[in-house]
C-alpha cells in the first residue's frame, strides 16, 4: 500500500530529499498514518445493506427457533413436587419439627409416563427458593481442602463449619454441609429400575477438583446437623453426589442431577418412587420436586429459546418489509449533497 | 556592530561621565593604562569630548515600545511589561557633545542614567525584599541567613528514594485515583471482601504502575539532562584568577567570565566587557524565543574597576528578591561609598547565549533555581474543556444511579431478612448461628441495621464500575492519540518559522470542534508582522509605486561598495521611479527636502546594521535587526533609495549616501511613549547642524507640525495619509527641524538634569523630549504595508461558513483596522457598519442604543420580505473602539453591547489595550455557552488567551509570551482552519462518541450484575469472576474505544473542508449532550436486560452452575459491547478490526485462562458450557436481540431524519463530493500535489 499509489510515492521523494539539505526542518515525516490517510473500509447503511441484515437475520433465526421449539417439544419430562405431600397429614402444621424428628421419612409417590421416554433418562432433584447462590453460601467452601490431602487445616473461608472438636472438617462449609440428602428408589411394574450414579458430575471436577487422596473427616459430626453424611472411607473424588452439589446453582430454582435411568420407559408406564424424605426444605419454604427428563440438543424442556429466536426472525422479516416500505415510498437519492440542511434552507442558519 | 566594537577597542578611551557631560576636551586615559578610579565620577565637571559621541540609547534594542507609532497596544503593554516600559521611558541618555567630528575615540557614557531610570522614579529598595551580594566574596554573600540557591538545577522532580511516596502522592492528587483506592480498601475489611483482594486492587496497581513507569522515564530524562547542564564549566575567578568550575558550583557572589558565545550558566549583573564601553550583546532565544540581538551594559564605573581583577571585590549589590520577570530588575550597587543603580539591562540571564562580544564579567546574583529563567519554567496552564465539564454532569447522574441501585439492593436485602428473621437460625445457605462451638455465638451477623449498612458499601464495590474511572484514564490516551496527530499534521506545519502546531495543553483537544467565538489578533495574527514599505507622500506628493519597477526580478536593487565589497540590504524594496530618480537631484529644493525625509527614515530610529556574509565573499548582506518592525521596514526602504545605513556604534551613526558616507552623530534620543506617540533623535549633522528628527503617529504629529510653514502640503499630506490607512497601511508622519546653538545647549541641560533626575525622572524626560519635539516642519510620511499573512482570507471565509463568528480586536486605529478588515473579508460591502466611536458613557449608550435600533429595524425589514432569502443581506458589523470600551466594559453598558454584538456578523475593536482584550473576551464568556477562542501571537494578547477557553498563540515574529500562555500554538493565522474544522471536529466526535460510549459499556455490565443480585437474595453474589469483572474495563472492552477514539473519522477531510457548515454539529453539540445520555441509557437498559434475563431464562429450572452462566454473561456482554461499537465505527483501518475483533478473541481467551485453575470455584465451567449448544445460541441471540432496537433506530434517523454529518458521509461514499474538493483548500495549504485520501 506504501508504493503502490502515487500519492504516497511522491511523499516518500519528498522525504528523501528532504534529510540532507534541511536537516534542521521540523516539518513532520510524511506517512499515510501520521496524516490519517490510511486507507479505510467505510461501510454505509445503504437500503440494500439493510433490508438485507433483517433478511439475513430473520433467515437464521426463524429456523433455529423452529428447530429449538421442536427440539424442546420432544423432551418428556415428569415433575413430581412432593415436600407437603410427604408429610403425614396430620404433622403439617409442624413440617420443621416433623423433619427435625426421628420419624420414618419414607414417602411412596406414583409417576405416570405420559410420553414414550428414551435413555438415558436423568433424574433430578429440583429445590426451589433455595438460594445457593447466597454469598455467604457461595463462598464458604475451601477449594484447596477439596484438592488437596496436605491443605486439611484450609479452611479459612468455611466458617461457622470449619472445625469441630476433632479438627477440621472435611469437606468444610456450609455448601458440603447442607448436602441434599433425600434418596429415590424406583420401581416399574414391580422391578426395581436401576438409577445409575456414576458420571453424574462432571469429569474435570473428578480429575481436579476433588482429590482422590482426600477423605471425609469429622463430616457432620457437628451439633447441627445440615444434610447428608458421606461414607469416612471414598475418597472425595469418587462422592459424585457432593461433586455435584458443590457446583453451586446459578438460580434460586436449580435442578441437581440425582442419577440415570439407561432404560427406556413406556407411554402411560407407571412409575413407583420410595423416597427419603430428609431435607429440610421447610425451615425457609422450599419446595422440593423429583424430575425425569429426557434431553434434546439444546437440553432440557424449554420453550423459551424457541419462541425468542422465532420472535426475532419474525421481527426482522417485518423490519425488513416496513423498511422496504419506507424506501419505496421516501426513496432519497444517496449522497446529494442538496439534502445537505443549509442547502435545502439556505436562511436556515 | 561587532566591527565597531572591535576598533573602540584598540582606541584610547575617555573616562565616562555618566551625569555630566561637559563641551569641552576631556582629558583622557586609555583604560588599560591606569584608570584613576578615584575620580569622583559624578562630580566631573567633565566636558569630555573632542568628538561628536553620542549616547545611544540604553536599551534601543530591547525596547518593544519603540516600534512606534502603530504599535499594537496604545496603552501599555500586559501588566508584565508595564515596569519595563516605564524605564523605557527613560532611556535617552545625555553624554555626548557634538563638536568636529574628528577621529573618534568609541565612547559608551555610563548607562547609569538610563539604566538607573528604570522605574520612573528612583526606588528605594526595603532592606528586608533585598539581597545583598558582596562581589568577589561568595562566603560572605551566602553567609549563615541568607543562604541563597546554589547553581545546580533540579528540573528533575524526584530523586532514587522519594520517587515512590512522591509519585505516588502526586498520582493521588486526581479525584478518580481516590475513588479507585477508597474502592479497594473498602474490599479489604473482611465484612465487606466481595472480591478477592488480589482481584480489587488490580486496577489501581495496574494504572499507578504505568503512570509511575511512565513518570521515572521522563525523570530518569530530566535527570540526565540535569547532570549535563550541572557539569557544565564556566570560568570562575578564584584567588585573583580564572579558573574552570562546574556550573553546579557556582555560587551567589562569584565573579564569571564568559566568552563569546557561550550560554550564561546563572543571572549575573555585569561588571564589565570586552567592549571597553561596557556594551555587550545577548541572545535571549532560549528565554523568550526572540533571536534578535540584545544590548546589555556594564556599569561605566564596574567596567573601568573590573579590568583590574583585584580591585572588583569590596563592591555591593543590594538586589530585589528573585522573581519571575523576565524584563524586569531593580537594584543597586554601592561603589566606593556611592550608590548607582542597577536596572534590566544591567544583568544577563541564564540561558541567554553571548554574540558578538568577546568576554564580559559579571557577577552571579540569582543562580540556580532562583534564576529568572528557572523561575519562568513553569508547566502548560491547565484548563478543562467543555465536554468534561459536561460529562461531569452525567457523571454524577450516574452516581446517583449508583447510589440508588445501591440502596434497592440494602433495603431489599433488609427486608429479606426481616421476613426471614425467624429461619435464619437454621438455613441451609444463611446460618444466623456458629454452633461449633459449645456456646452458641451469632456468626457475621450484626443486627439489621448494620447488615444493610454493609449491604450497601458492598453493593458500592459490586457496582463501582458505574463510575467509568477508566473513563478518564482512556480519554486521556486518546487525547494524547489526538495531540500527536495534530502535532504531526503536514498542513499545518509553517514553513517559514519552521515550526510545527504545538499542543501545549492537552485536555482541552475536542474544545477546539465547538468554537462559537474567535477572537484574533489583528498584528502578527491575520497580519505578518513584515513591514513593508509601500509609498511615502513627501513634501506633499505622493509616491505611492505607481510606476514601481520591481525589483525582485533579477534586479538586486540598491548596493555599495567598500573595500572592495559590495554591501546590500537583505531586504529589496520595490523602489518608485520617480522618487528615485528625485533623490539624485539634491540640488534642488525637493531634492533636499527628499533628502531630510529620508536621512530621517535612516536615523531617527533604534536599528542596528549587521554585516552577514554570503557565499558570494564579495557580497556582503546588510541585515537592519532591531524591535520594530516598523523601523526595520523604513531603513530598508531608505536604503533602497540609496540613503543606506552602514554603521551604528555609541554615539554615531554612518549612512552611506549614494557613495558618500557622511557621518551622523546621535546627540540624543527621545524614546516612544504611549503619550506621545512618537519619538525623536538629535543629529549632529556633517555640515555642524543640529537636527531633530521626529517620527509618530499623526494624530500627535499634527498637533507639533508648524502649519504656517506650507499649509497646502500639511492639507495635502493628511489626505494622503487618510488614503494610505483606508488601503491598509499603517502610516508615520515624519518631521524636522534645525536647532541652533543656544537652543541645543538649553536641551543639552534641561536633557541631563532630567536624565540624572532620582525623582520623576520619567516625566522630566517627557517634558524635555516635548519641548523640543514642537513647530516641526513637515517632511512627509510613510506609509506600510502591514502583509497579510497567506490564506487569512480564505480561513476567514470558511471560518465564517462554519458559523464561527470572528472578531478582530487591534491596538491599531480605526481606519486601519477597517481596511485590514476588508482586506481579510471579514468586512463586506454588504455589511451595515455601525462605528462607535465616543468619549462619554452617555454618547456610548447612545450609540449603543441607536444601534439596536437600526438592527430592529433592518431585522424588520428582512422579516417583512420574504423570510427566506434576506439573511446574507442585512448583516451588520460592529466596529468600536478603545475609548468606547472604556466606558461600556464592565458597566451595564456592557449588557446591551453584548445583546448588539451576538447580533453582529462581523466585530472590530481597534485601539484595545491588552486588558479591554480579555474584558471583551469575558463579555461574551460570561453570557453565553458559547466556546471562544483567543489567537494571537504578542503579549499584548496574553490576558485575552488565558482568559478565552482555547488560546492558541501564534508562534511568530512577536517573541514567544504568547505562546508560553497558550493552550495551541501555531504557525500561521490561517491553519485554524484545519485545526477547527477537522481536528476540532474529528476530536469532538471521537471524544463525546467516546464518552457516550464508556457510560453504555460501564453501565450494561453494572445493570447486569444488578439483575443478577435480585437472584441472590440481595447478596451481591456475582456470577461472573471476580477477574472477569474486573478485566472487563482493562482488557475486555478498552482498546477498541481507544483506537476508534484515537482514528475513527466520521468524515473526510475534504469534505469538511468543502462543507465548513458541519463544523456547526460540534457547536451545536449534537453528538453529546443530555437527550443523546438518556437515550443512551434506555438503550443501554435493553441490552442489559436482554444479555441477562435470555440465559436466565433459558437456564431456568436447569442444572446450570453460577460460573457457568457468569461466564455466558460476561462473553454475552463483551461481544454485544463490541458489536455495538463496531456498528458505530465509521472507517475500518485494520487496526480497528484488530482492536474490535482481537477483544472479543482476548475475552475468550482470557475466560478460558481463568477457567483453568482448579482452585478457583468456577473451574472447567466454561469448557463445560462452551460444549452446549444452547450457550453458543444464547451468545447469537442475546447480540442480535440486544443491538435490533439500536439498528433499527439508526437506520430510521438515517433515512428520515439525517443529519448533515450523515448525509455529507453518504454523499461523500457515492462520489458527489471529490474532483473540486481538492483545488478549493489550496489557498489554505501550500502542500504539494498530494491526493486528499479520504
Amino acid at each position: 500500500m506504501n508504493s503502490s499509489t502515487p500519492s504516497s510515492s511522491a511523499a516518500g521523494a519528498g522525504s528523501a530529499d528532504s534529510t540532507a539539505p534541511r536537516r534542521n526542518s521540523k516539518r513532520p515525516k510524511y506517512s499515510r498514518f501520521t496524516q490519517q490517510e490510511l486507507p479505510a473500509c467505510k461501510p454505509i447503511l445503504t437500503p440494500k445493506w439493510v433490508i438485507g441484515t433483517f433478511l439475513l437475520v430473520s433467515v437464521i433465526f426463524i429456523p433455529i427457533g423452529v428447530v429449538s421449539l421442536f427440539a424442546s417439544r420432544d423432551v418428556v419430562e415428569i415433575v413430581d413436587r412432593y415436600e407437603t405431600d410427604c408429610i403425614p397429614e396430620a404433622l403439617r402444621n409442624d413440617k420443621v419439627g416433623f423433619i427435625q424428628s426421628d420419624r420414618s421419612k419414607t414417602c411412596q409417590r406414583t409417576l405416570r409416563v405420559p410420553k414414550d421416554m428414551k435413555q438415558p433418562i436423568y433424574v433430578y432433584y429440583q429445590l426451589d427458593n433455595f438460594y445457593q447462590n447466597h454469598r455467604r453460601y457461595v463462598k464458604s467452601r475451601s477449594d484447596q481442602q477439596l484438592r488437596n490431602n496436605g491443605s486439611l487445616q484450609d479452611t479459612g473461608p468455611c466458617k461457622p463449619e470449619d472445625n469441630v472438636a476433632g479438627g477440621p472438617i472435611v469437606p468444610c462449609g456450609l455448601i458440603a454441609w447442607s448436602l441434599f440428602n433425600d434418596t429415590y428408589g424406583f420401581t416399574r411394574n414391580n422391578q426395581q429400575l436401576n438409577v445409575s450414579k456414576r458420571g453424574i458430575s462432571w469429569k474435570s471436577d473428578r480429575e481436579h477438583k476433588f482429590g482422590k487422596n482426600v477423605f471425609p473427616r469429622n463430616f457432620q459430626n457437628g451439633t447441627l446437623k445440615g444434610g447428608a453424611t458421606l461414607d469416612p472411607d471414598v475418597a472425595l473424588s469418587d462422592q459424585e453426589d457432593l461433586i455435584v452439589w458443590m457446583r453451586t446453582a446459578a438460580l434460586p430454582t436449580f435442578r441437581k442431577l440425582y442419577g440415570k435411568i439407561e432404560v427406556d420407559l413406556q407411554r402411560d408406564e407407571i412409575i413407583n418412587v420410595t423416597l427419603q424424605n430428609n431435607y429440610n426444605t421447610y425451615s425457609f419454604s422450599g419446595k422440593k420436586k423429583l424430575v425425569l427428563s429426557t434431553t434434546s440438543w439444546l437440553g432440557g424442556k424449554n420453550d423459551f429459546v424457541g419462541i425468542a429466536y422465532l420472535t426475532v426472525g419474525g421481527l426482522c422479516f417485518f423490519l425488513a418489509l416496513v423498511f422496504l416500505l419506507i424506501y419505496l415510498i421516501k426513496p432519497r437519492q444517496l449522497g446529494d449533497p442538496s439534502y445537505l440542511s443549509w442547502n435545502r434552507n439556505p436562511s436556515g442558519h | 556592530m561587532m566591527k565597531g566594537s572591535q576598533q573602540q577597542q584598540q582606541r584610547p578611551l575617555l573616562i565616562p561621565s555618566p551625569r555630566t557631560p561637559g563641551k569641552e576636551e576631556l582629558p583622557y586615559t586609555p583604560v588599560n593604562a591606569s584608570i584613576d578610579a578615584s575620580i569622583p565620577v559624578s562630580s566631573m565637571p567633565v566636558k569630555p569630548y573632542s568628538d561628536s559621541q553620542i549616547e545611544m540609547s540604553g536599551d534601543f534594542v530591547r525596547n518593544p515600545s519603540s516600534q512606534s507609532i502603530q504599535s499594537k497596544s496604545s496603552s501599555g503593554y500586559s501588566i508584565k511589561e508595564v515596569s519595563f516600559r516605564e524605564g523605557s521611558d527613560v532611556i535617552v541618555n545625555p553624554v555626548v557633545r557634538y563638536g568636529s567630528s574628528g577621529s573618534n575615540p568609541g565612547r559608551y557614557g555610563s548607562r547609569g542614567a538610563s539604566s538607573g531610570g528604570f522605574g520612573s522614579s528612583y526606588k528605594e529598595i526595603k532592606d528586608e525584599d533585598a539581597r545583598l551580594v558582596y562581589v568577589n566574596d561568595p562566603v560572605r554573600t551566602n553567609e549563615k541567613r541568607f543562604r541563597f540557591a546554589g547553581n545546580s538545577i533540579r528540573t528533575s522532580k524526584y530523586s532514587f528514594l522519594t520517587f515512590l511516596p512522591r509519585n505516588l502522592f502526586e498520582q493521588f492528587h486526581r479525584i478518580a485515583y481516590i475513588y479507585f483506592l477508597v474502592i479497594a480498601i473498602l474490599n479489604q475489611l473482611p465484612q465487606l471482601a466481595v472480591f478477592g483482594r488480589g482481584a480489587s486492587v488490580l486496577p489501581l496497581a495496574l494504572v499507578l504502575f504505568v503512570t509511575a513507569v511512565k513518570d521515572a522515564y521522563e525523570d530518569f530524562r530530566r535527570h540526565r539532562s540535569d547532570r549535563i547542564e550541572n557539569n557544565r564549566v564556566a570560568s570562575v575567578l578564584l584567588n585573583g584568577e580564572f579558573g574552570d568550575k562546574k556550573w553546579k558550583d557556582i555560587c551567589v557572589g562569584e565573579v564569571v567570565k564568559i566568552s563569546g558565545n557561550q550560554t550564561l550558566p546563572c543571572d549575573m549583573v555585569l561588571l564589565s566587557t570586552s567592549d571597553a564601553t561596557g556594551v555587550s550583546y545577548v541572545q535571549t532565544t532560549n528565554l523568550d524565543g526572540e533571536s534578535n540581538l540584545k544590548t546589555r551594559y556594564a556599569k561605566q564605573e564596574t567596567q573601568a574597576k573590573a579590568s583590574l581583577l583585584g580591585e572588583i571585590g569590596g563592591l555591593l549589590i543590594k538586589c530585589e528578591k528573585p522573581n519571575r520577570n523576565v524584563y524586569g530588575f531593580q537594584a543597586n550597587m554601592e561603589i566606593d561609598g556611592k550608590r548607582i543603580s542597577l536596572g534590566p539591562s544591567n544583568i544577563i540571564l541564564r540561558g541567554c547565549e553571548l554574540k558578538n562580544t568577546d568576554w564580559v564579567i559579571g557577577v552571579v546574583v540569582y543562580a540556580g533555581k532562583e534564576t529568572k529563567a528557572m523561575l519562568n519554567n513553569a508547566g502548560a496552564p491547565s484548563k478543562r474543556s467543555r465536554l468534561e465539564k459536561h460529562m461531569n454532569k452525567e457523571i454524577i447522574i450516574l452516581s446517583l444511579f449508583l447510589v440508588a441501585l445501591c440502596t434497592v439492593v440494602s433495603l431489599s436485602h433488609g427486608v429479606w431478612l426481616r421476613r426471614h428473621r425467624e429461619e435464619l437460625y437454621l438455613m441451609q445457605f444463611y446460618r444466623k448461628y456458629d454452633y461449633s462451638e459449645p456456646e452458641v455465638e451469632k456468626y457475621e451477623y450484626y443486627g439489621l441495621g448494620m447488615e444493610i449498612f454493609f449491604v450497601f458499601l458492598m453493593s458500592v464495590i459490586v457496582f463501582q464500575v458505574m463510575i467509568p474511572i477508566s473513563l478518564y484514564i482512556s480519554v486521556e490516551l486518546v487525547r494524547i492519540g489526538q495531540a500527536y496527530f495534530m502535532i504531526r499534521d503536514d498542513r499545518m506545519f509553517d514553513k517559514s518559522t519552521n515550526s510545527r502546531f504545538q499542543c501545549r495543553a492537552l485536555n482541552i483537544n475536542e474544545d477546539l470542534g465547538q468554537i462559537k467565538y474567535v477572537f484574533s489578533d489583528k498584528t502578527g495574527t491575520l497580519t505578518e508582522n513584515k513591514m513593508e514599505f509601500q509609498c511615502a507622500s513627501v513634501g506633499g506628493v505622493d509616491y505611492d509605486n505607481g510606476k514601481a519597477i520591481s525589483t525582485e526580478d533579477g534586479q538586486t536593487g540598491y548596493s555599495v561598495q567598500v573595500d572592495g565589497m559590495v554591501l546590500r540590504p537583505k531586504m529589496t524594496v520595490k523602489v518608485d521611479q520617480d522618487l528615485l530618480h528625485l533623490s539624485k537631484m539634491k540640488h534642488t529644493d525637493e531634492g533636499k527636502h527628499l533628502c531630510d525625509f529620508l536621512v530621517a527614515l535612516a536615523a531617527c530610529n533604534t536599528i542596528v546594521p549587521l554585516t552577514v556574509e554570503t557565499s558570494d565573499s564579495a557580497v556582503n548582506l546588510i541585515e537592519y535587526q532591531g524591535e520594530s518592525p516598523d523601523e526595520q521596514a523604513l531603513v530598508y526602504a531608505a536604503a533602497s533609495y540609496g540613503f543606506m545605513l552602514v554603521e551604528r556604534s555609541s554615539g554615531h551613526i554612518v549612512i552611506d549616501i549614494q557613495g558618500e558616507r557622511p557621518r551622523f552623530n546621535v546627540l540624543g534620543l527621545h524614546e516612544f511613549d504611549s503619550d506621545r506617540k512618537r519619538m525623536s533623535v538629535i543629529i549632529g549633522c556633517p555640515d555642524q547642524t543640529v537636527k531633530v528628527f521626529v517620527k509618530g503617529a499623526d494624530t500627535t504629529m499634527f498637533k507639533v507640525i508648524d502649519k504656517s510653514l506650507n499649509l497646502n502640503m500639511v492639507k495635502a499630506t493628511e489626505s494622503h495619509l487618510h488614503a494610505y490607512s483606508s488601503k491598509g497601511l499603517r502610516t508615520l508622519v515624519i518631521g524636522m527641524r534645525e536647532m541652533s546653538t543656544s537652543e541645543f545647549e538649553q536641551w543639552q541641560s534641561s536633557y541631563d538634569s532630567a536624565s540624572t533626575a532620582l525623582m520623576g525622572r520619567a516625566n522630566l524626560l517627557r517634558k524635555v523630549a516635548n519641548n523640543v519635539e514642537n513647530n516641526l516642519r513637515l517632511l512627509g510620511a510613510s506609509g506600510i504595508e502591514d502583509k497579510l499573512q497567506q490564506g487569512v482570507p480564505e480561513a476567514i471565509e470558511s471560518l465564517r461558513t462554519a458559523g464561527i463568528k470572528v472578531w478582530v480586536l487591534t491596538g491599531d486605529k480605526q481606519e486601519t483596522a477597517i481596511s485590514i478588515g476588508y482586506s481579510s473579508k471579514l468586512l463586506t460591502s454588504k455589511m451595515t457598519q455601525i462605528v462607535i466611536n465616543n468619549n462619554s458613557k452617555d454618547s456610548c449608550r447612545k450609540s449603543l442604543d441607536d444601534a439596536l435600533q437600526l438592527y430592529k429595524k433592518l431585522s424588520n425589514v428582512s422579516n417583512s420580505n420574504d423570510a427566506g432569502h434576506v439573511a446574507g443581506t442585512n448583516q451588520l458589523a460592529l466596529i468600536i473602539d478603545g475609548t468606547s470600551l472604556v466606558y461600556i466594559l464592565e458597566t451595564e453598558l456592557e449588557e446591551k453591547l453584548f445583546e448588539l454584538s451576538s447580533k453582529c456578523t462581523a466585530v472590530l475593536c481597534c485601539r484595545v489595550a491588552p486588558l479591554q482584550k480579555a474584558g471583551i473576551v469575558a463579555l461574551i464568556k460570561n453570557r453565553t455557552d458559547d466556546m471562544t477562542l483567543a489567537i494571537g501571537d504578542g503579549a499584548n494578547d496574553v490576558s485575552m488567551i488565558q482568559k478565552a477557553d482555547v488560546g492558541i498563540g501564534i508562534s511568530g515574529q512577536e517573541g514567544r509570551q504568547a505562546v508560553m500562555a497558550s493552550d495551541f500554538s501555531m504557525g500561521q493565522f490561517r491553519f485554524l482552519v484545519p485545526l477547527l474544522l477537522i481536528h476540532g471536529h474529528w476530536n469532538y466526535q471521537r471524544i463525546s462518541y467516546m464518552i457516550l460510549y464508556n457510560f453504555y459499556r460501564n453501565v450494561v455490565l453494572v445493570f447486569v450484575l444488578f439483575w443478577y443480585v435480585l437472584f441472590t437474595g440481595f447478596t451481591l453474589t456475582t456470577a461472573i469472576t471476580d477477574w472477569s469483572s474486573m478485566l472487563y474495563s482493562i482488557i475486555y472492552t478498552s482498546l477498541p474505544t481507544i483506537v476508534v477514539g484515537i482514528l475513527d473519522k466520521d468524515l473526510g477531510r475534504s469534505t469538511l473542508l468543502k462543507y465548513p457548515q458541519l463544523y456547526g454539529a460540534g457547536q451545536r453539540g449534537e453528538s453529546y449532550n443530555g437527550k443523546l445520555f438518556w437515550y443512551t441509557i434506555l438503550d443501554t437498559l435493553w441490552q442489559s436486560i436482554t444479555a441477562f434475563f435470555i440465559p436466565l431464562i433459558a437456564y431456568w429450572d436447569s442444572t446450570v452452575g453460577v460460573s457457568a452462566l457468569g461466564d455466558l454473561w460476561i462473553l454475552a456482554i463483551v461481544i454485544l459491547v463490541n458489536v455495538h461499537l463496531a456498528m458505530d465505527v465509521v472507517r475500518w483501518y485494520t487496526i480497528t478490526h484488530i482492536a474490535v475483533w482481537g477483544s472479543i478473541l482476548a475475552t475468550f481467551i482470557c475466560v478460558m485462562v481463568i477457567d483453568a485453575w482448579p482452585f478457583l470455584p468456577g473451574y472447567w465451567a466454561f469448557f463445560m458450557i462452551a460444549k452446549t449448544k444452547l450457550f453458543w445460541v444464547c451468545l447469537l441471540g442475546i447480540v442480535v436481540a440486544g443491538l435490533v432496537p439500536r439498528f433499527v433506530v439508526k437506520v430510521f434517523v438515517q433515512h428520515c431524519k439525517p443529519s448533515d454529518i450523515q448525509i455529507a458521509r453518504v454523499a461523500e461514499k457515492f462520489g458527489h463530493l471529490q474532483g473540486d474538493a481538492e483545488t478549493e483548500m489550496n489557498p489554505i495549504f501550500d502542500l504539494p500535489q498530494r491526493t486528499a485520501t479520504t
